[in-house]
C-alpha cells in the first residue's frame, strides 16, 4: 500500500519549547488516520507543518511524492492537501455558497481581463464553479442556505461549510481539526458517518485531530499519539486502548497500573 | 451606571412601573448636550456658520448647528429617560434641554467674568451675541441668561414630545425639519442655478431673492409641509409601491430585467452628461473635485474595501499620476527661477497610459515590502510611504527634475480634436467617462474570482492561502489596480489645473478618501458615490465649512466605527445560490 | 536542490533583499565619502550627536504611550500624538503665564515644575477621555476598526485644539537659566536644554519602569498585556489597568510635550503629527510592547536621523541634506519593518496562527 504522506524527523521549535520532536509518521493512501493527545501535545503545531503554515527546522514532509515542508500554504493546498480548523474559521462576511467558490480558487483560471470583460472562459468558468458549489452544499447538507452570510449560520451548519469549503479544493489529504468540537452526540453520529462517507465514495484520505475517543475509536484505521511533541504509540484502535504509556499520558504516572480502570475512559479528561 | 444605582435602589421599594422616570440619565444626557454646544462654540463654528441664514433673520446656521445639538440629546435623554409614559418623555427631554442651556449660559457668564479670549481665540463677543439672541451685555445679561434658558426648556420639551408622539407622526415632522434645514443650507446653490431661467421667481418665493440670505418665512412654512405631505404619502404607500415594483420587476424574465437595469442606467448617464450646461462653470468645478475624489475612492475600494489592506499612503499614486503628467506635458520643467530646465512636450493623451503605467508599477513596487505586514503595520508603513513620496517631490535633490516646492506649471491641458477639455464644462465629460470605466471595471472585479479572493483575504488570511489563493499575486494586484485608478486621477487633476505643487498631495487627501469610503460603506461601489458626494461636495458648496473639513471627517470616522462600520450604504452580498427555479425555504434542509 | 529552492524563495523576497542591500550600500559609501571628504569637525559630529539624542530621548517618551498601549491592547493609538501636542499646548500656556508674572525667570525650577504638571494632567485628561468615548467600546472589535476610530479621534482632537487656540504657531517663552552652554572638555559644548531633555528623559524612563517593574499595578499591566481574560480571572480590573496603562503612556507625552516645546521653542496644533509617527517608529524599532526597546528605539532613531543626513547623504552629493531627515526615519520604519518585524528587543515570538 502506497502512502499519501510520509513524514520523517519532523521537528518545529519555538523559542526553548520543542513543539514537535522528530516525529515520524505515515498515512496510507485512502485511510482514515487520527492523531490524539493531551493538550499541547503538538497535534495542531504538526497540522500546520503539514499545511504549510509553519516551516519546521528540521525533516521532511513528503506530500503525494512533492517534498512539503517549507512551501508557501497556497502551494500545499493546490497539491492536494486541504484543512479546517479548530476554532471554525469560515470568510464570516461571505455567504455560504461564496466561502465554496472560494475553495475552487485553485482550480479556476480566470483572472483580471476575464473578470472585466466577462469572456467566455470566464462565463462558463463561473456557471460551473457556482454549479460545483450548489452540488457540495448539498452534498454537506447545506441545500437552500448557500446565500446566507457564514457568519450566520447555526454552529454545526459552519462545521459542514467549512468540509464544504475544504471539499471545494479538491484535496487527496484532508485534514479534520478537530471536527467534532462542540457537537451534541446526535451531531457527532452524524459527521462520524459522514466523514466515512467521505472517504468511501470520493477516495479522500483523512487525518483527523479529534478529542472525543469515540469517533477516534470508532472510524480510525490508525492512530498516532503524541505526547510533547513526540510520537508515544501508533497503531490499530485496539493497540492503542491497551498501550500503557498512551493511558499514563492521559492519566499521569500512576494510572499505568490500573488498566482496567482505563479502558472503559472513553473520553480524553479535560 | 446611573441606569444601575437607580434601578438598585428602586428595585426593593415598591414603586409602581409606570415611576420609572429615570432623571439622572437624561440630566447626564443633558449635561453631554451643553458640553458638545459650548465646544462647537468655542472652536468658532458657531461664529463662522452664522454667516448663512437657514431661515432668513430667523435662524442661521451657527445657531442652527446649537439648537440641533441640544435637541438632538434631549431626544436622546427623552428616549432613555422612561420606557412608559410619555409624560416623563417630556419631563426628561425639558431636564436635558434646560441643563445644556444652563451649561451654555454659564459659558456666556464666565465669558463676561474673565477674557476667555485671550486664550481661545474664537470667543469674539459676535460669539456671544449669537447665543444671547443680541442682547446688549452685561446690562441685559440676566434677560439672556432668562431667554436661553427658556429657549433649551422649550426645545427639550418639543423634543420629548415628540419622542412622546407616536413614530409615524414623528417621522413625518422630522422630515419636514431635515428638508428645511437642507433646502436652507444649499439655497444659495439653488438661486445661482436658477438665475435667468424662467423659474427664477417662483424660486424667489420659497427662497427670498437672490441678495437675502436664508430661505424666507413663507418659504420654509411651504417646504416644511410640503415635506411632510411628502413623508407622509412615502410612509402609508411607500412600503407596498415598493414591494410591488419589486415583486413585479422579480417576475420579469432575466434578461429582461437586465436590458432594463441597461436601460436605467444609460438614462442615468445621459442626464449626468447633459449636467454641466445647468451647473454653470463654478458648479462643473465642484462636480469635477467630487468626480476625481469618486475615482480615488473607487480605487482605495479594492486596497480597503475589497482586499482590507487599509493604506493611509494611497495621496502617492495620486502625485505619481499628476507628477508623470507634468515632467511629460509641461512646456518647462523649470528650476523655479525661470530658467527652463527641460520639456517633453508630450500631449494629455500620449501622457496618460504611461502615468497610469507608473502608477500601477508604483502601487506594486510599495506593495511588496508590505505584503507580509498586519493590517495595522501595514497602515502605518504605507503612510509612511506617501510621506516619503511627498517630500522627495519637496526637496531639492528632485527639483530639476520635478520642481522642488514650487511644481510645475506649464501642464498641457486636454485638447481632443483641436478642442480644449480642460475647461470645468468639457473637463466633466472626461472626468464622468474615467468614473463610468472605472466604476465598470470595480464592479466586475468584486463578483469575480478575483474578488472573491480579496474578500477571502480580507476575512481571513491565512485561511485563504490555506485555499489556495496567492497571496502575493492577489495582494499586488489589489495594490496595483488601486493605485492605477489613483494616477488616473492624478493625471486629469494635473492637466485640469495645469500645475501642480506638492502641497496638493498631503496625508490629508488620503484620509479625506478614507473617510469617505467609510462613511458610504467599505467594499461598496454606491457607496463611494454617496461619501463623496457627502464628504466632498457638501465643503465645497458650503465653503464656511472648509475650515472644520477635517473635523467633521474625524467625527464621522469615529462615529461610524462605533455606530455604523458597516457604512451607510453597506456592501450588498451577491446572491448566487437561490435561482427562480430553486427556490427552496432554507427550513426543509436545515 | 535548485528547484526546492526556487519553491521555497519567493521573488519578492529576493527584491527586498536586493532594497536592502542597495540602502546599505548607499549608506556604507555616503559615510566614507563624507569622512574621507571631512566636511564636518569632531566638533559639529559631537554638536549634532548630542541633539540627536535629545530629541531621541523625546521620541523615546513619546514611544512609550504606544509601546504601553500596545501592550495591553494590541492597537496602535494613533492619537497618542494629539496626546503630546495638547500637553506641550497647555503646558505653552502655563509656561506664557508664568513668564507674564515674572516667575518663570525668577522661580524656574518652581516654573517648570508647574509647566510640567499642567502638561501631563491635561494630556492624562486626554487619553482618560479618549480610552472611554473611543477605544473601550471597541474592545472585541476586528483590528483596523479601533485604528480608524484612532485616526479619526486624532483629527479630531488636532481640530478641536485649532478651533480653541488658533492655527498659528505659538512661541514659548525663553527660559534664561536654561540659556547658553556647559563647556565640556576644549570647545566641546553641551546646551542646557538639551541637557535638561536628556536628564529629564531619563529620570522618567527609570521611574516608569521601576513603576512597571516594582509596583502591584505595573505587575497587573503586564500580565493584562500576557492575556486579559485570565488576567480578569485572576481578579484584576481590566478596564481600570487599561486606563491606567493609558494614563502612565499620556504623562510621558505630556512631559515629551514640554521637553519638546522647550528644545523647539514652537507649538501647534499639528505638531503632534512627526512625532508622533517618530515615535511610533521608534517603538516598532525596539520591540512594540517592549518597554527597555522603546526607549532604545527612540534614542536610536533621533541618534540616525540627526547624524544621517550629514553622514551618508552629505557624501553622495545631495543638496540640503537636512530635507530627508524625515524620510530616513519613515525608510527606517519601512526597513525594520521588513527584516526584523519583532524589533531589537523583540523576542521572537511564536504567533499562533492556526
Amino acid at each position: 500500500m502506497t502512502s499519501t504522506l510520509i513524514a520523517k524527523g519532523v521537528t518545529k521549535r519555538f523559542g526553548g519549547l520543542v513543539a514537535v520532536n522528530n516525529l515520524d509518521f505515515e498515512i496510507p493512501e485512502k485511510s482514515i488516520s487520527s492523531i490524539i493527545g493531551p493538550n499541547g501535545a503538538g497535534k495542531t503545531t504538526f497540522f500546520n507543518c503539514i499545511t504549510g503554515f509553519y516551516n519546521p527546522e528540521e525533516g521532511t514532509i513528503l506530500f503525494d511524492g512533492h517534498e512539503i515542508q517549507g512551501l508557501a500554504p497556497d502551494r500545499v493546498t493546490r497539491l492536494g492537501a486541504s484543512r479546517t480548523y479548530q476554532n471554525i474559521r469560515l470568510f464570516a462576511n461571505m455567504t455560504a455558497i461564496e466561502n465554496v467558490l472560494v475553495g475552487q480558487h485553485p482550480q479556476m483560471k480566470n483572472g483580471f481581463f476575464d473578470a472585466v470583460f466577462r469572456t467566455p472562459r470566464f462565463n462558463r468558468e463561473e456557471k460551473a464553479a457556482v454549479e460545483e458549489a450548489r452540488r457540495l452544499l448539498r452534498f454537506v447538507g447545506l441545500r437552500g442556505m448557500g446565500d446566507t452570510l457564514a457568519r450566520n449560520l447555526p454552529y454545526g451548519a459552519q462545521r459542514r461549510l467549512e468540509i464544504a469549503r475544504a471539499l471545494a479544493n479538491k484535496p487527496k489529504l484532508l485534514l479534520l481539526d478537530e471536527p467534532t468540537a462542540g457537537m451534541n452526540p446526535n451531531e457527532t453520529g452524524e459527521l462520524t458517518a459522514f466523514i466515512r462517507d467521505l472517504r468511501d465514495t470520493l477516495g479522500i484520505t483523512i487525518l483527523l485531530i479529534e478529542h472525543d475517543m469515540r469517533v477516534v475509536m470508532g472510524i480510525s484505521e490508525q492512530i498516532t499519539v503524541l505526547d510533547y511533541g513526540s510520537k508515544i504509540a501508533e497503531g490499530k484502535p485496539t493497540d492503542i486502548q491497551s498501550n500503557p504509556s498512551v493511558i499514563e499520558a492521559y492519566l499521569g504516572r500512576g494510572a499505568a497500573s490500573g488498566l482496567k480502570s482505563a479502558k472503559q475512559t472513553t473520553k480524553e479528561p479535560s | 451606571m446611573a441606569v444601575e444605582t437607580l434601578s438598585k435602589t428602586k428595585a426593593p421599594s415598591a414603586v409602581p412601573a409606570t415611576m420609572d422616570f429615570n432623571w439622572k440619565t437624561a440630566g447626564r444626557i443633558g449635561f453631554i448636550g451643553g458640553i458638545l454646544a459650548v465646544l462647537v462654540s468655542v472652536i468658532g463654528m458657531v461664529e463662522t456658520f452664522d454667516g448663512r441664514d437657514i431661515i432668513g433673520g430667523v435662524i442661521s446656521m451657527g445657531q442652527t448647528v446649537v439648537v440641533a445639538l441640544i435637541f438632538a440629546t434631549a431626544f436622546m435623554a427623552a428616549d432613555r429617560s422612561s420606557k412608559t409614559s410619555p409624560l416623563f418623555h417630556i419631563l426628561g427631554g425639558g431636564l436635558s434641554g434646560l441643563i445644556s442651556a444652563v451649561m451654555l449660559a454659564l459659558f456666556v457668564w464666565v465669558s463676561q467674568l474673565v477674557n476667555l479670549r485671550e486664550i481661545f481665540v474664537n470667543v469674539s463677543p459676535s460669539l456671544i451675541a449669537i447665543l444671547t439672541f443680541d442682547k446688549e451685555l452685561p446690562a441685559e445679561l440676566s434677560a439672556a441668561v432668562i431667554q436661553l434658558l427658556l429657549t433649551g426648556l422649550v426645545l427639550g420639551v418639543v423634543a420629548g414630545v415628540l419622542r412622546a408622539a407616536p413614530i409615524k407622526i414623528r417621522n413625518i415632522i422630522f422630515s419636514g425639519m431635515l428638508w428645511v434645514v437642507a433646502i436652507g443650507l444649499l439655497g444659495e446653490l439653488i438661486r445661482t442655478l436658477v438665475t435667468g431661467r424662467a423659474i427664477e421667481d417662483q424660486v424667489a418665493w420659497v427662497l427670498g431673492g437672490r441678495l437675502e440670505k436664508g430661505l424666507s418665512v413663507n418659504g420654509a412654512v411651504s417646504i416644511f409641509i410640503f415635506a411632510s405631505l411628502l413623508s407622509f404619502i412615502s410612509q402609508t404607500f411607500g412600503a407596498r409601491i415598493g414591494k410591488e415594483v419589486q415583486t413585479r420587476r422579480a417576475a420579469l424574465p432575466a434578461t429582461t430585467q437586465r436590458i432594463l437595469n441597461g436601460v436605467i442606467l444609460l438614462v442615468v448617464f445621459l442626464v449626468l452628461w447633459q449636467l454641466p450646461q445647468y451647473l454653470g462653470l463654478y458648479l462643473s468645478d465642484v462636480a469635477n473635485t467630487v468626480g476625481l475624489y469618486i475615482l480615488m475612492g473607487l480605487g482605495l475600494n479594492i486596497v480597503v474595501g475589497f482586499a482590507g489592506l487599509l493604506d493611509l499612503g494611497y495621496v502617492a499614486f495620486f502625485a505619481i499620476g499628476a507628477y508623470v503628467m507634468g515632467v511629460a506635458t509641461s512646456s518647462a520643467v523649470g528650476d523655479g527661477r525661470g530658467q527652463i530646465l527641460f520639456s517633453l512636450n508630450w500631449t494629455f493623451w500620449e501622457a496618460l497610459p504611461l502615468a497610469i503605467l507608473v502608477a500601477l508599477f508604483a502601487g506594486i513596487l510599495l506593495g511588496i515590502p508590505v505584503l507580509k505586514m498586519r493590517g495595522d503595520y501595514l497602515a502605518i508603513v504605507t503612510l509612511g510611504f506617501g510621506e516619503i513620496i511627498r517630500i522627495m517631490a519637496l526637496s531639492d535633490y528632485l527639483k530639476p527634475n520635478i520642481g522642488g516646492a514650487q511644481g510645475i506649471v506649464g501642464i498641457q491641458p486636454i485638447i481632443l480634436a483641436g478642442q480644449n477639455l480642460s475647461n470645468p464644462i468639457s473637463l466633466f465629460h472626461v472626468v464622468l467617462i474615467a468614473c463610468v470605466i472605472v466604476g465598470f471595471v470595480a464592479w466586475r472585479l468584486r463578483d469575480s474570482r478575483v474578488g472573491r479572493a480579496w474578500k477571502a483575504i480580507r476575512e481571513d488570511e491565512d485561511v485563504a492561502a490555506a485555499m489556495g489563493i496567492n497571496l502575493v499575486s492577489t495582494k499586488l494586484l489589489a495594490f496595483g489596480a488601486g493605485a492605477a485608478f489613483s494616477g488616473l486621477a492624478g493625471a486629469i487633476f494635473a492637466s485640469k489645473l495645469t500645475s501642480i505643487q506638492p502641497g496638493s498631495f498631503s496625508f490629508i487627501v488620503s484620509i479625506n478618501i478614507l473617510a469617505l469610503i467609510i462613511i458610504g460603506g467599505m467594499g461598496s461601489i454606491p457607496g463611494v458615490l454617496v461619501g463623496a458626494l457627502a464628504l466632498v461636495a457638501l465643503p465645497e458648496l458650503l465653503r464656511e465649512f472648509a475650515e472644520f473639513r477635517l473635523l467633521v471627517y474625524g467625527v464621522v470616522l469615529v462615529m461610524m466605527m462605533l455606530y455604523k462600520p458597516e457604512g451607510l450604504l453597506p456592501e450588498e452580498t451577491h446572491k448566487a445560490e437561490l435561482h427562480e427555479d430553486e427556490n427552496i425555504p432554507a427550513e426543509s434542509h436545515a | 536542490m535548485l528547484k526546492r529552492l526556487r519553491e521555497r524563495i519567493s521573488l519578492t523576497d529576493v527584491f527586498m533583499w536586493a532594497v536592502g542591500a542597495f540602502l546599505l550600500y548607499i549608506i556604507i559609501r555616503g559615510s566614507i565619502a563624507t569622512l574621507v571628504l571631512g566636511k564636518y569637525s569632531a566638533r559639529q559630529w559631537f554638536d549634532i550627536a548630542v541633539s540627536g539624542l535629545a530629541q531621541g530621548s523625546i521620541y523615546a517618551l513619546i514611544a512609550l504611550g504606544y509601546t504601553l498601549v500596545y501592550g495591553v491592547l494590541r492597537m496602535i493609538n494613533f492619537a497618542h500624538s494629539e496626546v503630546f501636542m495638547g500637553g506641550a499646548f497647555t503646558g505653552y500656556f502655563a509656561a506664557d503665564y508664568l513668564n507674564q508674572i515674572g516667575q518663570l525667570q525668577s522661580q524656574p525650577v518652581l516654573s517648570l515644575l508647574i509647566v510640567f504638571t499642567v502638561s501631563i494632567l491635561t494630556s492624562v485628561g486626554i487619553s482618560v477621555l479618549l480610552e472611554r468615548i473611543a477605544y473601550r467600546p471597541l474592545r472585541r472589535a476586528p483590528r483596523l476598526v479601533p485604528l480608524i476610530t484612532a485616526i479619526g479621534a486624532s483629527f479630531v482632537l488636532q481640530y478641536v485644539f485649532r478651533g480653541f487656540f488658533g492655527s498659528q504657531f505659538k512661541s514659548y517663552p525663553e527660559v534664561d537659566a536654561l540659556q547658553g552652554n556647559f563647556t565640556l572638555m576644549g570647545d566641546f559644548t553641551i546646551g542646557k536644554i538639551e541637557v535638561l531633555v536628556i536628564i529629564s528623559a531619563a529620570v522618567l524612563m527609570l521611574v516608569l519602569y521601576t513603576y512597571v517593574q516594582r509596583t502591584k499595578t505595573g505587575k497587573a499591566m503586564r500580565a493584562v498585556s500576557e492575556d486579559k481574560d485570565v488576567a480578569a480571572l485572576m481578579g484584576i480590573n481590566v478596564d481600570a489597568i487599561i486606563v491606567r496603562t493609558f494614563m502612565l503612556g499620556a504623562a510621558m507625552a505630556g512631559a515629551a510635550g514640554v521637553l519638546y516645546a522647550l528644545m523647539f521653542r514652537n507649538v501647534q496644533f499639528f505638531m503632534g503629527f512627526f512625532p508622533g509617527i517618530k515615535a511610533f517608529t521608534a517603538a516598532v524599532l525596539g520591540g512594540i510592547g517592549n518597554i527597555p526597546g522603546a526607549m532604545l528605539g527612540g534614542i536610536f532613531l533621533g541618534l540616525f536621523e540627526s547624524i544621517g543626513p550629514s553622514l551618508f547623504l552629505d557624501g553622495l552629493g545631495i543638496p540640503a541634506p537636512y530635507q530627508m531627515k524625515d524620510a530616513i526615519a519613515f525608510t527606517m520604519l519601512v526597513l525594520v519593518l521588513i527584516f526584523r518585524p519583532t524589533g531589537i528587543l523583540g523576542e521572537r515570538l511564536a504567533t499562533k496562527k492556526a
